[in-house]
């Protein structure tokens, strides 16, 4: 029954990694290429933000700002007001961290259709340490009126989240990530803002996951199948507007439902789907994410078994579920 | 000019005082800054922008981006007088389910280029409107920005400034209001703002220093920074903070309040406030007998 096409090589040795910045990079250049209206902005950070291939391919239509995120979004309201589809990119510390008020005021209540995309998100983006692993921004972009928030779970899925963004005229967030991660999906695999993808069914527990973590969901789905217990896996990609269809579903079907994310469990993800079970279909979540703590330097293996989002964690939380226990 | 100066100085006194009416009706608003930018409102809309009040958004006409949100009681004075929409519609200035909301909304009043209130972001996105023109070599539209001096005092005006000189934005001008009052006291002594025009000749600006009351002046400055082509053009208009009011001018404790909502040491009481404030205009100050006496 699930038609959700999956990378053929996901459990075995030859799986390939990349950071899913290069498919939003990949999928600008693509954007650019759909449509002429497309512009890029970026704040001194071309090359690691992934718009060098968009400064290249289209000199004319790329936009240094210099170090300045408040004239970064607010240049780029200006531009959609002229008919201009603005991308701007910056670490998502720093756009959307320091601009908020920006964002809100220039792009959201005065509804222009600007993506803003920020990268370094997450504890994964290692050595560079506290600073600049952003964990709020879901919860700071999703509490916005008019805003999409989008969190891409490899760099195919950027990619296709990119291409899309640009036709969508409105207000949007995209997140991604620096390190290499799994690549989960591939150049087939369907995609729609706002439609979350089943990537595994299952019977017994429901996990709600998005961006490159969804990978560690995949691996303790197989951990616990061994134990008898059956995950399904859902990909959450789009976080506003969520899919409140078929996360209810799957919570209807399982009972048990864990989210996991890269960013603050409180207005993230877990926010999200916390709230819309309890109103609708209140129903036990663990949220797993960082849980009202600030990163630090160390790899992505390191990290993630720190702040317990690695698939051991989720087996433990799975199996803890499964006896009724609530952390 | 198509006006003569007289009949631009008896729209800018009509729109003073709207100005006023209005703010009377809200019980709250801003007083010094839309009154002291009436005349710079009346020589924009009524002698050097370029748009259509009936078709707000027809694509060839100027941007006009008010970057200092507050001072909109003079905006929608200025914009029903140029027949964007009635005057009667003016009494429902910060009433619910009005378009004229307490700060600029653009996607409630037609015509409204932009959304702003929170200081310090009007010229980034003028800024951005004038790099989307020359991107698609249109030369016709020019855009303008209002913004105060104490907007100066935020980080993002100076992002905007620097990236607008660097991009030779010769098809922007911005009008400073340099009333040189904000909330909590003079510029000057709040947060030193001069030397003002040599901060913006050394961001690359062409800088224009006018009398924000002087109809010609004001016109001249306008017209001439179509003409400058090597950079962006900073107006810094000179004005009496309150104008039109004597007991208003100069004075930064008329920054946020409407005339009746309280007493003001040396002011007339706040009954009084109002229909002393309407006097001062029709009268110019006293200067003449006014026709309703
Ligand atoms: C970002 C932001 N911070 C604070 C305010 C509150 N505020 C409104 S007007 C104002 C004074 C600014 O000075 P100016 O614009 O020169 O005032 P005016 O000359 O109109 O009295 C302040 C601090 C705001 N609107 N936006
Ligand atoms: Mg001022």
């Amino acid at each position: 029954m699930n038609s959700y096409e999956l990378n053929p090589d996901l459990y075995s040795t030859k799986l390939e990694y990349e950071p899913n910045r290069k498919g939003f990079g990949e999928g600008l250049v693509e954007a650019g290429m759909n449509d002429a209206l497309v512009v890029a902005l970026c704040a001194d950070l071309t090359e690691s933000t992934q718009m060098e291939p968009f400064a290249k391919a289209f000199p004319e239509r790329y936009i240094e700002v210099g170090v300045a995120e408040q004239n970064l979004v607010t240049l780029a309201s200006g531009l959609s007001a002229v008919g201009k589809k603005p991308f701007v990119a910056s670490y998502a510390s720093f756009s959307p961290g320091r601009n908020w008020e920006q964002i809100r005021t220039t792009i959201c209540l005065n509804d222009r259709n600007v993506v803003i995309v920020g990268c370094h998100s997450g504890v994964s983006v290692g050595p560079d340490g506290a600073t600049h692993q952003m964990l709020e921004d879901i919860a700071l972009m999703r509490a916005l009126p008019n805003m999409v928030v989008v969190v891409p779970c490899d760099s195919k899925e950027a990619r296709r989240a990119t291409v899309a963004l640009a036709k969508l005229n409105k207000p949007a967030y995209l997140r991604v990530a620096r390190e290499k991660t799994a690549i989960i999906t591939t150049d087939n695999s369907a995609f729609k803002i706002g439609k979350a993808n089943v990537f595994k069914e299952g019977s017994d527990i429901t996990i709600v996951a998005c961006g490159p973590l969804v990978y560690e969901a995949l691996r303790a789905a197989v951990d616990l199948d061994r134990l008898s217990i059956s995950a399904e896996i859902i990909n959450c990609h789009t976080i506003k507007p969520i899919d409140s269809e078929t996360i209810l579903a799957s919570a209807a079907k399982t009972k048990r439902v864990i989210t996991l994310e890269e960013a603050q469990v409180a207005g993230g993800l877990g926010g999200a789907v916390a709230e819309l079970l309890s109103s609708k279909l209140p129903t036990h979540v663990e949220r797993l994410g960082t849980q009202d703590r600030f990163g630090q330097s160390g790899t992505i293996t390191e990290l993630w078994k720190e702040y317990e989002l690695d698939s051991t964690a989720i087996v433990k939380t799975a199996k803890a579920m499964m006896r009724g226990v609530k952390k | 000019m198509i006006h003569t100066t007289k009949e631009l100085e008896l729209i800018a006194n009509e729109i003073r005082q709207d100005i006023i009416k209005m703010l009377v009706e809200a019980g709250s608003g801003h007083s010094a800054g839309p009154l002291d930018m009436a005349d710079v409102f009346t020589a924009m809309f009524f002698e050097v922008l370029r748009y259509k009040p009936k078709e707000p958004d027809w694509p060839e006409r100027d941007r006009f981006v008010l970057s200092n949100g507050h001072i909109n009681p003079v905006l929608y004075a200025t914009m029903a007088h140029a027949g964007y929409f009635p005057t009667s519609e003016l009494k429902t200035l910060r009433k619910f389910g009005t378009r004229l909301q307490g700060h600029p909304e653009r996607t409630r009043l037609p015509g409204l280029e932009t959304t702003s209130g929170p200081l310090g972001s009007g010229i980034s996105q003028a800024a951005g409107m004038a790099l989307g023109f020359k991107m698609d070599a249109l030369v016709q539209q020019r855009v303008w920005c209002f913004t105060s001096d104490g907007e100066h005092q935020e980080g993002n005006t100076w992002e905007a400034i620097m990236f607008a000189g660097k991009n030779r934005l010769n098809n922007l001008t911005v009008v400073v209001d340099r009333n040189n009052i904000q909330i909590d006291g003079l510029t000057e002594d709040i947060m030193p703002l001069e030397p003002f025009a040599m901060k913006y000749q050394a961001f690359n600006w062409h800088v224009i220093e006018i009398d924000g009351h002087n109809f010609e002046e004001i016109i001249a400055a306008l017209n001439q920074s179509r003409a400058i082509l090597e950079k962006p053009t900073c107006i810094i208009a000179h004005t009496i903070a309150g104008k039109g009011v004597d007991f208003m001018e100069y004075d930064y404790r008329w920054h946020g309040i409407p005339p009746g909502l309280k007493d003001i040491e040396g002011d007339p009481p706040k009954a009084l406030q109002a229909k002393a404030a309407l006097e001062k205009l029709r009268t110019l100050n006293g200067k003449i007998r006014s026709e309703h006496e």
